[in-house]
């Protein structure tokens, strides 16, 4: 899984049906500084996180339309967990 | 499976009730000779690793398999041992 950043929300009315319902938000992926990594992606969100908050990714098909609750969903990342604290023993 | 040492640890309150009691750990991956092989990232624990351990996670939907039937977890890496020695004939 990924840490990442809630950087924004976005919209679609025509999509495909297994997304309704769903939340889809930007997410920033961090590195465990914090700092940005890489280009910002599109996750469905199965846990309630909002802009601005650090996030748990996963990045997987599957896993990731189990985290949205659906069968065969034509996703490949989802917010799993909202990050209370990131610790680095180093 | 790749090769890691564990250098974190991540908390997260609320999240998929599917991970609920289950350990979040950051993972660093290695090449055999012990050198960062790159990015960190969040692996969940299947074996009770620790940090500053040297395990192997499994990366994919197979990292769940370790909680089934119990639990489904939608998780895309997973500690599935942890490594006593290694050597490099």
């Amino acid at each position: 899984m990924q840490i990442a950043r809630v950087v924004g929300t976005v919209v679609a009315t025509q999509k495909h049906r297994k997304f309704e319902g769903a939340k889809l938000l930007l997410v920033q992926p961090l590195n465990v500084d914090d700092t940005p990594r890489g280009t910002a992606l599109l996750a469905v969100d199965g846990v309630g996180a909002g802009v601005n908050e650090k996030v748990l990714v996963v990045l997987e098909g599957r896993a990731a339309g189990e985290a949205l609750g659906k069968k065969a969903a034509p996703v490949d990342a989802a917010i799993i967990g909202i990050i209370d604290t990131v610790t680095i023993h180093e | 499976m790749q090769i890691a040492r564990v250098i974190g640890d991540v908390v997260a309150t609320r999240k998929d009730e599917n991970l609920v009691g289950l350990k979040l750990l950051i993972v660093q991956p290695l090449t055999p000779d012990r050198q960062p092989a790159g990015r960190p990232l969040v692996a969940v624990d299947a074996v009770g690793a620790g940090v500053g351990e040297h395990v192997f996670f499994v990366r994919g939907k197979e990292a769940s398999f370790p909680f089934y039937p119990a639990a489904e977890p939608p998780v895309d890496a997973g500690i599935v041992g942890i490594i006593d020695h290694w050597d490099l004939g």
